[in-house]
């Protein structure tokens, strides 16, 4: 037993250092930076709250109890009486978890409505449309109103709300960007609906969190919110140098591979909207085909042919340091 | 189809495990030709009805897959312990969360609770067997055939990579063209089958075969828990029926149920399965709620506090099991009322809960507490379970959901459910049951070195998860740069699961060290518990009791013990009518696995051909005219004065 205990005492000294590195930095959803994440970091921290509370009642009875009426040698034959119950008490303990669900359940019911809407605060202005197209292993962003289309990262006007209209070109996938709100995922012949805001500029993480294959650990990307005059002259630079997405190229685009940044002029909406139907058109099964262990069937190979392609386009200057986009560079939170 | 396909090759993990599963089984069937054992486990245990056989044959097969599920969970560790490590490659991670997820839940789990349901239930209830022993004999057969098919995967034609959630598009053929998913279909089919067989073979046994004078309010707890669980189970697993055929259908015969192609819905399986896979989590909690009970009783010396309370808890979170499936696609775009009217039932589901915690508080209290080791495992239940719950609660809030979904914080939780609600269970159940199964204890000392490792190892794995999930890390990422910063909470996890794994390899000592060394001298009573189980010998006689209890309150067996009154009468002993061996169960399930591998490969031809074997199994079994035989009351006489001494 005295080892037992040791061994307990040993692992706990050890945990300290690693808790404390993770107090240093902020965890990434309680460091919201715009009002749909901030809505939903309250809620959580207002839940934890209660479930602080409510642990600490178990374990400190527990604890009481356990210590109390541990049996002892010295207790001879000490029986303990039957004991039926206690309608009370049992009342009580079912009354008090009923009211805690009230508790919670009133500003759960009032921010799944809040985050399913326009913040609050941004209601005035008229959202910019982003079109979101999952696919293996990547993120595709249209802009319709802008003519253009971003693969694997997305610019943002800052203080402004962004409509996201959310669609997959084949396996299910989901939005997240932690720092801004919450998840959603998007569906093949579905739509699905986000909005965000990021009330200040930065560089915040975003990835899929639905698992979908070998390529999913590296379906990340960067959002960057920026002021508006930086995300016009964007906008401009795309048009001006930016290649045009052509059809071949998309369908290219939507094999299963692992690939860094691409910026073009143009959207795929003008010939197809995987919201309404005909992605299977670009799926082809032998590219899923999984070989064991043999050397280039995972995604590395793929990724360093596309990452040299990409080089060669001149259109990429913007996102030249991004060749390496597995290494989540969007994730620079800490 | 080449051999390359056929057999998985090219990857050294894999090469090793095959070559040491082909040495294992070599080894094996030479251990038991040299022992010349194959009539004896032919007589005695392959073609047993005996519940408590079938029970003894889930428990082995349950800890043998909680090998193959832990070693999975310790290749996953080791792989995400440390920044863009190279151990596994991305499709291997794949497949092995994937087998470590089923395997947990329905080969590890599921079968643990089913083999201490069927060792105990009819025991508790003073029942001779269950109410369809054959059947009983065919659900084991299934579920192993099922549980071998799936494990076959791994080293012939390649393991399922879609999840044990086996999420669509992702599952369908166009994604995952490989054999890998077929193998998910139907080797969960046929055990899911036999599954289903044990719900309706248990909610007879308990309707209809309980002693006279045991009315349902004086139904031990566990009874009781595994009563509403086999409901449960006849309610949930049709669904799993269907889905999975479905399944079988798009990946076999190009249907679309599911896929994107010609309009199939993918969500159509996510309701499907999780319309099954929510009661499911409840099917393996429920029971081990049951377990703690009796546990926490017996060592308390204190009978169930609120029995009644426990009772309707019980039936309560299974109705709202039911009623909950939603929560596990909040984010698939439901409308904000669908999403509160789900939040809203999930967070009801903590109420019964809560009542049975404080039940649970409240038993103990002014009782007199024996440490050991089966109830160190059910104490230590509660603030683990605790903790796992209230982050259930905040899971199901669906807003705060948004942040949570598809993380490790998620991971984090059910592992904190599912480990403390089921594997402690089993665990104290195990150490408690044992001297019924087999007449003497497993060792208290390394118990407790057992349970020591096994819950400082699972709170240190399991606890950074919550903080990785809350940082942004979702679940089954196989890599992660260091400039993520989870690193050192990854690694500490590691460690963690390594402290676990050394608890579980203590418990295998235990179980060896126990046969070998521990004293058979227990008595038939050794925990001094409440249970009619307990009015029977130890290890129990092949016909449960002599002469059929009569039950007068709830632990009668306690009452009788304390008012001296257990005595048997010599002219109470008549000649009980057993059922016979029978070998339909085993043939018939071993086809269905061969079947079940053609159909796997998508070899109609033989998989049409083989299925005759069923059809013979099906027919052989029809024209079964066996009755059973009888034991002569001598015998009986003789075998109960063997353990009781002269009978009054």
């Amino acid at each position: 037993m005295k080892a037992m205990k040791k061994l307990a005492y040993i692992f706990t000294l050890l945990l300290i250092p690693v808790l404390l590195a993770g107090c240093d930095s902020k965890l990434i959803v309680f460091d919201p930076k715009g009002p749909v994440a901030r809505n939903l970091s309250d809620l959580i921290v207002y839940s934890i709250i209660f479930m602080v509370i409510i642990v600490l009642i178990v374990f400190v009875l527990f604890g009481f109890i356990i210590w109390k009426y541990r049996a002892r040698k010295d207790d001879g034959d000490f029986e303990p009486e039957e004991e039926e119950g206690n309608h009370v008490l049992e009342v009580i303990w079912f009354l008090i978890p009923i009211a805690i669900v009230i508790a919670l359940m009133i500003p759960t019911a009032k921010t799944i409505y809040e985050v399913e809407d326009i913040p609050q605060g941004y209601e005035e202005e008229e959202p910019l449309v982003i079109h979101v197209t999952s696919a293996d292993w990547k993120w595709i962003f249209s802009y319709p109103e802008q003519g253009i289309e971003t693969v694997n990262y997305l610019n943002i006007p800052a203080n402004h709300p962004v409509q996201f209209k959310m669609t997959s070109a084949g396996t299910m996938q989901s939005f997240w960007v932690p720092e801004l709100g919450g998840q959603k995922y998007t569906m093949a012949n579905m739509q699905t609906n986000l909005f965000l805001v990021a009330d200040q500029e930065g560089s915040f993480y975003g990835r899929n969190t639905s698992f979908n294959g070998r390529g999913y650990a590296h379906m990340d990307f960067e959002v960057q919110a920026m002021s508006n005059d930086d995300f016009n002259e964007w906008v401009q630079d795309v048009k001006n140098t930016a290649n045009d997405l052509t059809e071949d190229e998309y369908s290219e685009l939507l094999k299963p591979t692992v690939i860094g940044r691409k910026t073009y002029n143009g959207t795929h909406l003008e010939w197809i909207d995987h919201a309404h139907g005909g992605s299977e058109q670009y799926i082809d099964s032998d590219l899923y085909e999984i070989h064991h262990g043999e050397e280039g069937s995972s995604s590395e190979e793929e990724e360093a042919e596309d990452a040299e392609q990409e080089t060669n386009d001149n259109a990429e200057q913007e996102s030249e340091q991004s060749t390496d986009s597995s290494t989540h560079e969007g994730h620079s939170h800490h | 189809m080449s051999l390359d396909k056929l057999l998985v090759t090219g990857d050294p993990l894999i090469l090793f495990s095959q070559i040491a599963i082909g040495l294992t089984m070599v080894g094996l069937v030479a251990l038991i030709t040299y022992l010349k054992r194959w009539k004896w486990l032919w007589n005695e245990w392959f073609t047993t009805v005996d519940h408590k056989k079938i029970g003894i044959m889930y428990i082995i097969s349950g800890v043998l897959m909680f090998f193959r599920g832990g070693v999975d969970g310790l290749l996953m560790k080791a792989q995400t312990s440390r920044p863009d490590m190279e151990f596994l490659d991305a499709q291997h991670y794949d497949e092995i969360f994937t087998t470590h997820g089923v395997i947990m839940i329905l080969f590890m789990a599921m079968p643990m609770l089913i083999g201490i349901m069927n060792v105990v239930v009819p025991l508790q209830i003073g029942a001779r067997d269950v109410a369809f022993p054959k059947l009983n004999a065919l659900s084991f057969w299934l579920f192993f055939a099922g549980a071998m098919l799936f494990n076959l995967s791994f080293v012939v034609g390649g393991s399922p990579d879609a999840g044990w959630t086996s999420y669509f598009p992702l599952a369908g053929k166009e994604f995952t063209p490989g054999v890998g998913n077929n193998y998910y279909a139907i080797a969960l089919q046929i055990a899911g089958i036999g599954t289903l067989a044990t719900g309706i073979n248990f909610v007879v046994t308990i309707t209809k075969m309980r002693a006279p004078g045991l009315k349902w309010m004086r139904l031990p707890i566990f009874t009781w828990t595994t009563f509403i669980t086999s409901i449960i189970i006849v309610a949930a697993f049709p669904i799993l029926t269907v889905a999975l055929a479905y399944m079988s259908l798009d990946r076999l015969f190009g249907t679309h149920f599911f896929t994107v192609a010609a309009g199939g819905d993918p969500m159509l399986w996510l309701n499907l399965f999780w319309l099954w896979g929510h009661p499911e989590v409840y099917i393996v909690v429920l029971p081990a709620f049951g377990m703690f009970s009796e546990v926490i009783a017996t060592f308390a010396r204190k009978n169930l506090f609120g029995y009644k309370s426990m009772v309707f808890a019980v039936v309560g979170i299974a109705f709202l099991s039911m009623l909950v499936w939603v929560h596990h696609f909040y984010t698939m775009g439901n409308s904000a009322a669908v999403n509160s009217i789900f939040s809203l039932t999930t967070m009801m589901i903590a109420i019964p809960t809560g009542v049975k915690i404080f039940n649970w508080l409240f038993t103990l209290r002014k009782g007199r507490i024996e440490f050991s080791t089966s109830m160190l495992w059910a104490l230590a239940f509660i603030p683990c379970f605790t903790i796992g719950g209230v982050t259930g609660v905040m899971l199901a809030m669906a807003a705060a959901d948004y942040q949570y979904h598809n993380t490790m914080f998620l991971v984090a939780h059910f592992h904190y459910v599912l480990i403390p609600g089921v594997v402690f269970a089993v665990f104290a159940a195990v150490y408690y049951w044992w001297p019924k199964m087999f007449g003497f204890k497993l060792n208290e000392k390394i118990g407790k070195w057992h349970f020591w490792l096994f819950v400082i190892g699972f709170n240190f794995t399991f606890m950074p998860m919550f903080f990785v999930g809350l940082d942004g890390m979702s679940r089954r990422m196989y890599t992660y740069s260091e400039s993520t910063g989870w690193g050192a909470w990854l690694g500490f996890s590691a460690l963690g699961s390594l402290v676990m794994a050394a608890g579980f390899a203590a418990f295998c000592y235990n179980i060896y060290w126990s046969f070998r060394y521990a004293d058979r001298n227990v008595g038939s009573d050794p925990w001094n518990a409440r249970t009619l189980e307990w009015a029977t010998a130890s290890p129990v006689q092949h016909y449960n009791f002599a002469k059929v209890p009569e039950v007068d309150s709830l632990d009668d067996f306690w009452y009788k013990k304390k008012a001296g009154k257990l005595g048997l009468k010599k002219s109470d002993i008549k000649p009980i009518h057993m059922p016979s061996n029978s070998w339909t169960p085993i043939f018939i399930s071993v086809a269905f696995g061969i079947v079940g591998f053609f159909l796997v490969f998508e070899w109609f031809t033989l998989a049409i051909i083989s299925s005759v074997l069923i059809i013979i199994g099906l027919i052989a079994n029809t024209f079964d005219y066996d009755d059973g035989y009888h034991i002569p009351a001598e015998e009986v006489e003789e075998e109960e004065r063997e353990w009781r001494g002269e009978l009054e």
